[in-house]
């Protein structure tokens, strides 16, 4: 058994050493470096259209960027962009996210009787999977509270007008809650845009 | 296998030495202890490169030697010639850079001893380096066109090829044309500085001249036969200026139909190419390039004009120790852009790291992304993922492209916003 297992190390150490392994594999930081531009330093995100994904459950980045590479995710430009990654880099990426501190963006605009009534909605529709506004790892769901508020606005529609596939309990929920309140949308992208 | 063992097991086979030397470089820092980087040119490569150099190691002492006081960003400037945008949304300075230690020094590079490792500059200053990082951004081929200098480029006829007082210029120019008038812009041949920013320009142009002066046209003269985002900016100044029919605002004429210019008289404000000659109320002259004036004087080009870099580190291939990042370096297949000079500047940035501190040098990976504003609510990109294999950058084959060419309101107008939030963060990863 033990004499098995040398033999197979010293060959593959053997093969590492001759440089026969031609396939460069970037570390997680050096592949979360590159998503900077777009996303934040950190993947901590300023802008308000492109969201933060500092502090995303390793799980939950790895899932959404395997469905933008397939397209079963839509996107206007991360389906380009997660096709030049490989299983493993995705995997690497998203360790370096998961790593870091969730961002709020404390810097956007927002009504706050809107938002108050965001609350509301939030507790009664969305905290069982979302806690603590999507910023609970463990949850592995995406990040609510702090994120950038017209990219809340996008998914939201996207998911209500069927160009993204949500959860069966998700969508029920939704429906729920879009017959009992038509501005419930709204509502929830102020709470989530203020932070709390 | 842990590393301890693994390298146990390296030494046992023989191994060990090769893969050491063949991994890993010596340390070359002066003194022992030292750690000295040196970055000239605090713009979209140098300034984010001396940032990550801190943010990955603090013991490293890193000074960034720049020209102004303030930086310009070009992206976004086309949208202050459509007033879309102000001079002020534009402007950057390096407080957030000294809140990461580095020690900014505001003087002009005039010379870089490669032997003796020493930056020299305009004040009579010199700066010691144990490894230097180079980006100065691009100088211009002035003698490509006769008749054309900095002077005039300065009062006149602008390049506004980068982003400063020539930009606010420009648009000042444009918006007090008479009524009628012609702009014209005069784009260069390959390669040069964002592919896509003249044909940006122009729609940019456009924009502003629809709404304040519907019956001015804008003639592009250019040296190509095709240029970058064609099918999608050609569609989109169709869309929204008219291009192709009786009454477009804009005319396009391709190399080999007269666009090529070759001389310009000033105070007739006229074009001569090679067939006609074309009269404007606004020029807009973005000349050839070539890599900034600094490269050219401390011997970091070759023939081409720009310098030859190794694509994993961006040290030069010309001179030891002294890397060349952004516009500057030979770093095709990725473009001359702000995003890829950001991904270059934290690759050099990495393996600066790895040099000085003996360590392997971190295997890297780069994207682009390019967003442009064809109208307010109509953005478009292109992207790509680059990896490095076989000792050299390539494009990761399926990755990136261009937005779909149907035109999506939606999607368009979320590239748009997507554009606007790259801004913000970019900007903030690399003076923030
Ligand atoms: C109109 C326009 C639109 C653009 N739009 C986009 C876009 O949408 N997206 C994108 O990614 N890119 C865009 N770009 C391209 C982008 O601006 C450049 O690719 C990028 O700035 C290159 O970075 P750099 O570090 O090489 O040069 P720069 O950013 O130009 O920085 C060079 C710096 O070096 C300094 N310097 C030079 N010589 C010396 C010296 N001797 N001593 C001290 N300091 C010196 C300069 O003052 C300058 O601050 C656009 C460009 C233009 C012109």
């Amino acid at each position: 058994m033990m004499k098995d297992t040398i033999i197979k190390s010293t060959l593959l150490v053997a093969t590492l050493a001759l440089g026969s392994y031609a396939q460069a594999a970037p570390s997680g930081q050096a592949l979360g470096y590159t998503c900077a531009g777009c996303h934040g330093t950190n993947g901590a995100s300023t802008g308000n259209a492109i969201p933060s994904i500092a502090g995303l459950s390793e799980t939950y980045m790895v899932e959404t960027m395997n469905a933008y590479k397939s397209g079963d995710k839509a996107s206007t430009i991360m389906g380009r962009i997660a096709k030049g990654y490989s299983e493993e880099d995705i995997e690497n990426m998203a360790g370096f996210f998961a790593e870091q501190e969730v961002h709020k963006n404390t810097n956007q605009s927002f009504d706050a009787a809107k938002a108050n009534a965001g609350q509301a909605l939030h507790e009664k529709y969305c905290d069982k999977c979302h806690t603590e506004g999507g910023t609970v790892a463990d949850d592995d769901a995406g990040q609510l509270s702090g994120n950038a508020k017209l990219f809340m606005q996008y998914s939201l529609a996207d998911f209500h007008d069927g160009s993204r596939d949500m959860e069966k309990k998700m969508a029920k929920k939704m429906k729920r809650m879009m017959k009992k309140d038509s501005d419930a949308f709204d509502k929830l992208v102020n709470y989530y845009t203020s932070g709390q | 296998m842990s590393k301890q063992n693994r390298r146990s097991f390296l030494k046992t086979l023989g191994l060990g030495a090769t893969a050491a030397t063949a991994a890993t470089y010596a340390p070359f820092a002066i003194g022992g202890s030292s750690k000295k980087v040196v970055v000239i040119g605090g713009g979209m490569g140098g300034a984010v490169a001396a940032k990550y150099i801190r943010m990955m190691d603090k013991s490293v002492e890193v000074t960034l030697i720049e020209a102004n006081e303030n930086y310009f960003t070009c992206f976004g400037s086309n949208e202050v010639l459509s007033g879309e945008r102000t001079m002020d949304s534009i402007k950057f300075g390096y407080d957030g850079l000294k809140g990461h230690g580095v020690n900014v020094v505001i003087d002009k590079v005039i010379d870089i001893d490669a032997s003796g490792r020493r930056v020299k500059t305009a004040s009579g200053r010199s700066f010691n380096y144990d490894r230097c990082i180079v980006s100065p951004g691009v100088s211009f081929r002035y003698d490509k066109i006769d008749g054309y200098d900095e002077s005039v480029a300065n009062t006149k006829i602008t390049h506004a090829w980068k982003a400063g007082p020539q930009t606010a210029l420009l648009r000042d120019q444009i918006q007090s044309m008479r009524k009628g008038g012609t702009v014209i812009i005069s784009a260069p041949p390959n390669p040069f500085r964002c592919p896509p920013g003249p044909y940006e320009r122009t729609a940019q142009i456009a924009h502003y001249l629809k709404h304040n002066n519907p019956t001015a046209k804008i003639l592009v003269l250019d040296d190509k036969e095709k240029f970058s985002k064609f099918g999608l900016f050609t569609a989109g100044w169709k869309k929204h200026y008219g291009y192709g029919t009786d009454n477009s605002m804009i005319e396009w004429v391709k190399g080999s139909a007269g666009g090529k210019i070759e001389s310009v008289d000033v105070a007739g404000m006229t074009l001569s190419g090679e067939v006609d000659d074309y009269k404007g109320d606004v020029i807009n002259i973005i000349p050839a390039q070539k890599a900034g004036h600094i490269a050219h004087v401390t011997g970091l080009t070759n023939d081409s004009g720009w310098c030859p870099i190794e694509g994993k580190t961006f040290e030069s291939t010309i001179h030891k120790n002294i890397h060349v990042i952004g516009d500057s370096a030979i770093q095709s297949p990725l473009p001359k852009s702000g995003y890829a000079a950001n991904s270059e500047g934290k690759v050099c940035a990495a393996a600066v790291v790895a040099m000085l501190n003996g360590d392997k040098i971190p295997d890297p990976s780069y994207v682009n992304t390019c967003y442009s504003v064809i109208a307010p609510g109509d953005g478009i990109s292109v992207a790509m993922v680059y990896n490095y294999a076989n000792g050299k950058i390539n494009k990761v084959k399926g990755s990136g492209g261009l937005t779909p060419g149907k035109f999506d309101a939606k999607a368009r107008a979320r590239e748009q916003q997507n554009g606007y939030s790259w801004f913000d963060n970019i900007t903030n990863d690399t003076f923030g």
